[in-house]
């Protein structure tokens, strides 16, 4: 098993942190091997921003990213920007108040990741929303190993908050 | 306990310090180095050791060998830019033969070239970087796992052979974030220096006993005399004396030089029956890797060379390894620099072809085996 993954949006969305949760999630608590590139740069906030993942059982030589099995796309850049590098059978997760698809080849899992976050009080959530969701629909990660890491990346007193975010979008990605 | 992080592969190097002994630091942050300083200056005071943010990098440098000579095991992280900056008290380490570890984060140059963007282009600077005649060991990780491991060995080697050490790492390591297995404490080899234990009146701080001289550390009532200057046994200087000069720099270079295989650490993948080589080593390193996997699975006797110390070079082992291959393909993120010393070594045995990156960007697995697959057509 060897996954690519990219997670895109706008900065100041937390997609550099989902890429990072995701690895450290797969690398602490299942087991797997996994490396994560972050892309620095000027565009750190407000431009596009994306995060690189790929998990493995075997051993990764090749750190990036190059033809991606998952898409997580937040906003309508990232997606128009990285769904050309989509395997055929590849998955592409969307926010679906953020991206309109283009054309309906492939599949896709649509999610209001980011109304849902702001219906728990705080958008900036959204991005742990996100990987709830992302953990249901692609089974790459255990719930299990994704709260851990996402209960471990958060300040203290947001972890309720998003233990329940992070629990929202697991539900909606098994419905 | 063993126990398994997720680390960058600055992270891991900062943590490799600390459990190799390195109890103080100094440093001037610069992308993509800053993390080392920034986890050192979190984690130092947890450990009674000592951080200081200086006003540049040549006092870094400088600040990082006076603590040294106060028994400290040092070290400073910086890139391309405060690497030059460095360079002069480096060559103050090397004559006062002072163990230190330099990290060195490379991204693309020259000057301030790339700051966020990955370079392989200072390979030569590590060796040759401060003037007049001397030696450096400089090591190089492909991964944060390396990079914890690897810079233990910096510090023993730099402790054993009294020597600065270059820590030669890159953008694409120290920013990405992987598996690090820390061992138990207790299986972590860790060098001390050489102590004198003889009574002061005989103590003499560059007298080299089997080939390292004892290191009196400030306190522990031995006088020392420590200079820049051409010194002699005692640390006097001797300006004007060319024998005492010829012995010190055959001393600071051949300590090095003389123990080269000792020192040599070089991954080999699939070499034992390759006919094409790919040389490699950091980032470039793993793609030559996948490369060199792909070639076989076509049936292409590939192999791989990867350097995790690039100095002293390992031109016997190249030199060696020259008689069973016909082509060595250097892949590295620079427009031609280890390739240089790897067609020194082999004296035309074998063809050396370079397949640079000019910075900013890793070669591709396919770039590669695309390079390997016209080796083996006979292009």
């Amino acid at each position: 098993m060897k996954k690519e993954i990219r997670f895109s949006g706008y900065g100041g969305q937390g997609i550099i942190l989902m890429g990072n949760i995701a690895a450290k999630a797969a690398v602490l608590y299942d087991d797997k091997n996994a490396v994560y590139t972050p892309s620095y740069g000027p565009e750190a906030r407000g431009g596009a921003a994306s995060s690189n993942v790929i998990i493995a059982d075997e051993e990764i030589d090749y750190p990036y990213v190059t033809d991606i099995d998952v898409l997580v796309a937040m906003s309508q850049l990232g997606y128009e920007h990285n769904a050309p590098l989509l395997k055929d059978n590849g998955v592409l997760i969307i926010d679906k108040d953020l991206v309109k698809l283009k054309n309906g080849v492939g599949k896709v899992a649509k999610i209001d990741a980011t109304r849902i976050a702001e219906q728990l009080g705080k958008r900036i959530v959204a991005n742990i929303v996100m990987l709830g969701f992302f953990t249901a629909v692609t089974k790459i990660l255990s719930y299990d190993a994704i709260k851990k890491a996402v209960l471990e990346s958060v300040p203290a007193k947001f972890k309720e908050l998003n233990e329940i975010a992070l629990e929202k979008g697991y539900k909606e990605g098994k419905k | 306990m063993k126990k398994i992080r997720f680390w960058s592969g600055d992270i891991a190097a900062a943590e490799g310090a600390i459990a190799a002994g390195c109890r103080f630091f100094a440093g001037y942050p610069i992308t993509p180095a800053s993390d080392i300083a920034e986890h050192m200056a979190l984690r130092l005071p947890q450990e009674n050791g000592i951080f200081i943010q200086m006003e540049d990098e040549l006092a870094s440098m400088a600040a990082i060998l006076g603590a040294s000579w106060g028994g400290a095991k040092v070290m400073t992280a910086t890139s391309g830019p405060g690497f030059s900056l460095m360079q002069e008290n480096i060559g103050l380490g090397a004559i006062t033969e002072t163990p230190c570890v330099v990290a060195d984060v490379q991204r693309a140059g020259p000057s301030t070239g790339m700051p966020t963007l990955v370079g392989q282009g200072d390979v030569m600077q590590s060796r040759w970087g401060s003037h007049g005649d001397y030696e450096t060991i400089v090591i190089s990780p492909s991964s944060p796992q390396e990079s914890f491991d690897l810079i233990i060995r910096a510090f023993n080697l730099a402790e054993l052979y009294r020597v600065p050490v270059i820590f030669l790492m890159d953008e694409c390591v120290a920013h990405m974030s992987e598996r690090v297995v820390v061992p138990p404490k207790e299986k972590i080899e860790v060098v001390e220096r050489l102590k004198p234990s003889m009574p002061p009146e005989q103590y003499m701080p560059f007298k080299p006993l089997n080939n390292i001289a004892p290191m009196a550390i400030a306190g522990m009532g031995y006088k020392i005399h420590v200079t820049g200057l051409t010194h002699n046994e005692k640390g006097y200087p001797q300006t004007t004396s060319t024998e005492v000069q010829e012995w010190m720099i055959r001393h600071i270079c051949d300590k090095i030089r003389k123990n080269e295989r000792k020192i040599r650490d070089i991954e080999e993948y699939e070499m034992d029956d390759a006919e094409i080589a790919v040389v490699s080593f950091g980032i470039a390193g793993r793609s030559a890797k996948a490369a060199v996997k792909i070639a076989r699975k076509h049936g292409i006797k590939a192999g791989l060379i990867r350097l995790k110390t690039i100095w002293p070079f390992p031109e016997e082992y190249f030199e060696n390894a020259a008689d069973n291959i016909k082509k060595f393909i250097v892949a590295e993120i620079n427009y031609g620099q280890v390739k240089l010393e790897v067609e020194r070594s082999i004296h035309g045995k074998a063809s050396v072809e370079l397949l640079p990156k000019f910075g900013g960007a890793v070669h591709t697995p396919m770039e590669i085996y695309n390079k390997i697959k016209e080796a083996k057509n006979g292009n």
